[in-house]
């Protein structure tokens, strides 16, 4: 037997702080669209991320059209699929996974879960917004520009980047692309204050931070990462645009272009490497960690059993945010370095590793005998599980010097980083979709649609980057826009890039049934009901749904932590965060 | 890089020692009930502006710290002179000084309820700050008259690029500071106004010490240090 802790009294009298002002819109207008509600806020820059997303699909269909029958669709030209690459990495990897999981689940999450009326600083919140748009805008508006938008490659790298032979180069589209990203940071940044701050502030009486949900500590580490992180992109984006519009010479060496000494002289385009490098790496984990949250909140919800090493989960995230800051050169293996520094960062690099396989045996073991109800939430976590150890184990490959350069410029990259960073989180991002769908909008997604995109998604992203490893092995290049006559890569290959290219396209067209269902739920769902997966955290036990304005008519008091599923003797098997009373021990785990 | 992780490590220091004081090896599967909180009548007093400036200012603090991270990097090439020193600029951050100390007044006198002193410092500080960036762009005026243009040499261009980003900042704080003198005007000063004074202060003593680290850095004072914390890590 064990002894649990109780505190002196049962009941324990609402909070004792003063309300928070609220704000209070007067008009449709500054209700719904100059809102400064975080809910609202949420479903704003969830809709603008998904509707840029699917830009970014359709460009992957573009861009995988060409790669499977070369020179069938003569409007992909190269620089067009220079274009589309560049466009489709930089769209989802900033403006639809870190918009959506910070801006969209951080917004509506963090003040419901903590027990919070709202953000503390609902003002900044909403610029926060409409600089996101307007970033997106102004990306969107480079599509339409002279020459286009830029063909440098996501990582932008200097000289290539601003040079005429780029498209995009010498015209609007690396201009705007840069002004678009100075401008998302300075809009994240207000936004990522106010998660910050309300973790630290908003939370109500009794949510220490050993009981916030994994959601929010996810969401929380990976906002204070993107705080330290966000400003070497803007450094580096405010250089270049200097390089490029002032004629300095930050990152620009002596070149000759077209025959023509240009008036560049001695920069480092390594700078901007250890620049953009020391960004983009933990931007990995800035998308990563929210996906382990919340992914960790959907398996304890829908096994009916709390989470396995809840305290381990917690230090894990915040070991793997602390670590993912000293390990950004192994993006620069080629690049040429001290081979000490090499080692070095292959060696933190491998102790990533760590915290991270101990994340995915607690899953498991969470798992493990639980009572799994096959949701779909629950297939969407599962899927992730798999996915994410996938793309985890080409990643220790990757990691080792040896072995990654040779890898480095092949599709066995693409591949890794699609299954790690791409599909595996965005599996976490339909999941959490299916899950909060319900709290958002008070109706529950259709489920024959909900089960026909998962596994034609599931299946499809296997069916897509598990070909892909094999054309890297045998040394099929990346980047290159059409192959030609080569001796190394078989014709079988060929026919293999055929098939990935049609899974591609079912795949996108799986998406478009999830957007009907969205759309389609709003006024066609079933009903749900305040808590429809019976979950123990806070924003399940609003006394609307969904919650109005200022979330709850009195301030929730906890008394437990957010896991209590299954407690023996208890009358059901989930007990609310809020409820008092002796019963809350997770049999498993105490003993 | 090394300087930005010496700015990363001091930032993962601070963020561990208040994590150490948030009970991470508690068991909170064991503990039901109100006890436990070490907060046990809700968020604590300090304001969550302060906080939220306080956050502000580590990235502001990074952002900073990358420039001056890249500016060691790009020195290492042979193309590199540096840049002279206008003499204005000793005279600017004597201004910059002095609209700190006029703030921390500012500060001092609301708190003790002598607001015709406190609105006074106020619109001195603003006026001050004003005249920090007139001497700024005298300072730019006089380098280029000299020759010195933004795009010669990356010495001239990092002095340009990151003195432009610190008026920005400057210029950030003057808005702000300007809403607070209006806001406070026509009303006596009440916590409110006190707390708003503060996070202008607070600001701008934050402001300076940037201005006084690049200062050191752009006249070169800086250099032997990192010569010899660069023998030292070869």
């Amino acid at each position: 037997m064990v002894d649990i802790r109780h505190g002196t009294s049962e009941q324990i009298g609402p909070a004792e702080v003063e309300d928070v002002e609220l704000y209070h819109p007067h008009s449709w207008w500054t209700r719904y669209v100059f809102s400064q509600d975080a809910k609202i806020i949420a479903v704003q820059y969830a809709s603008t991320a998904i509707a840029i997303g699917m830009v970014a699909l359709v460009l992957s269909w573009l861009m995988r059209l060409q790669l499977g029958f070369p020179g069938v669709f003569t409007f992909i030209d190269a620089e067009r699929y220079y274009q589309f690459i560049t466009m489709h990495g930089m769209i989802m990897v900033i403006y639809l996974l870190t918009a959506l999981f910070l801006g969209g689940f951080g917004n509506y999450l963090i003040p419901l879960m903590l027990g919070a009326r709202d953000m503390v600083f609902p003002y900044a919140n909403m610029l926060s917004y409409w600089l996101y748009l307007l970033a997106v805008l102004v990306l969107v508006t480079s599509f339409f520009a002279p020459g286009g938008p830029t063909g440098a490659g996501w990582t932008l790298y200097p000289p290539q980047a601003v040079l005429s032979g780029t498209p995009g180069g010498k015209d609007w589209g690396i201009i705007l692309m840069l002004s678009s990203l100075i401008l998302f940071v300075i809009g994240f940044t207000m936004g990522g204050l106010n998660y910050v701050v309300t973790v630290l502030q908003g939370r109500t009486r009794g949510m220490t931070l050993m009981r916030m949900p994994l959601t929010v500590w996810g969401i929380f580490t990976a906002t204070v990462m993107a705080l330290l992180a966000f400003p070497a992109l803007f450094v580096a984006c405010v250089m270049m645009l200097f390089d490029r519009v002032l004629g300095t010479s930050f990152f620009m060496p002596a070149i000759v272009e077209m025959g023509e000494q240009l008036q560049h002289g001695g920069g480092s385009p390594i700078l901007f490497q250890h620049l953009f490098w020391f960004f983009g790496h933990p931007e990995v984990y800035i998308v990563a960690l929210p996906a382990f949250g919340i992914v960790s909140d959907l398996i304890s919800t829908h096994a009916r059993k709390n989470i396995f090493g809840y305290r381990m989960m917690v230090w894990a995230i915040v070991i793997i945010g602390a670590l993912s800051f000293i390990v950004w050169a192994h993006h620069m293996y080629v690049s040429g370095m001290n081979p000490y520094f090499g080692f070095f960062f292959a060696t933190t690099t491998l102790i990533i590793a760590v915290p991270t396989a101990l994340k995915v045996y607690n899953w498991v073991l969470t798992l493990w005998r639980g009572d799994i109800h096959l949701t779909l939430p629950m297939l969407f976590a599962l899927a992730f599980i798999v996915t994410f150890v996938n793309g985890g184990l080409t990643g220790l490959f990757l990691g080792n010097v040896v072995v990654d350069v040779p890898l480095s410029d092949t599709m066995f990259v693409v591949a890794h980083f699609h299954m790690v960073m791409g599909v595996a989180p965005i599996l976490v991002i339909f999941g959490a979709i299916y899950h909060w769908y319900p709290k958002v909008t008070g109706r529950m997604l259709n489920e024959v649609m909900g089960q026909i995109h998962f596994w034609v998604t599931f299946v499809g992203a296997y069916l897509i980057f598990f070909p892909m490893h094999y054309l890297g092995l045998i040394g099929m290049p990346r980047r290159y826009y059409e192959m030609g006559e080569t001796a190394f890569v078989p014709a079988s290959a060929h026919t293999l890039n055929e098939f990935i290219t049609i899974m591609a396209l079912v795949v996108g067209a799986a998406q478009i049934v999830f957007l009907f269902n969205l759309i389609w739920s709003i006024r066609h769902g079933r009903e749900a009901g305040g808590n429809p997966w019976r979950a123990t955290t806070l924003e399940w036990q609003t006394p609307e749904t969904p919650p109005r304005h200022g979330n709850w008519k009195e301030l929730p008091v906890v008394y437990r932590w957010a896991y209590d599923y299954s407690v023996p003797g208890a009358a059901e098997d989930f007990i609310p965060q809020n409820q008092p009373g002796s019963t809350g021990l997770g049999a498993e785990e105490a003993s | 890089m090394s300087v930005t992780l010496v700015f990363l490590a001091v930032v993962l220091l601070i963020a561990g020692w208040w994590l150490a004081h948030q009970r991470l090896f508690s068991k909170p599967w064991l503990e039901i009930g109100h006890t436990h909180d070490p907060r046990p009548h809700g968020p604590p007093d300090i304001a969550p502006a302060q906080i939220g400036l306080g956050v502000f200012l580590v990235v502001v603090g990074a952002l900073f710290t990358l420039f001056i991270s890249a500016y060691f990097m790009r020195m290492a090439s042979t193309d590199w002179w540096s840049t002279p020193m206008p003499k204005i600029l000793w005279l600017n951050t004597a201004i910059l000084g002095l609209g700190s100390l006029l703030l921390h007044a500012a500060r001092v006198t609301a708190e003790h309820h002598r607001d015709e002193a406190s609105r006074t410092a106020l619109i001195a500080a603003l006026a001050s700050g004003l005249a920090f960036l007139a001497g700024q762009v005298f300072a730019w005026r006089e380098l280029t008259d000299a020759g010195f243009l933004l795009a010669d040499n990356p010495a001239n261009s990092f002095f340009y690029m990151i003195s432009g980003m610190h008026g920005l900042h400057i210029l950030g704080g003057l808005f702000a500071l300007s809403r607070v003198i209006v806001k406070t005007r026509a009303r006596p000063m009440d916590e409110k106004a006190v707390l708003s004074i503060t996070l202008c202060a607070t600001y701008w003593h934050f402001m300076l010490a940037v201005w006084l680290v690049l200062f050191v850095l752009f006249s070169g004072w800086a250099n032997d240090f990192v010569e010899l914390c660069r023998s030292l890590l070869t």
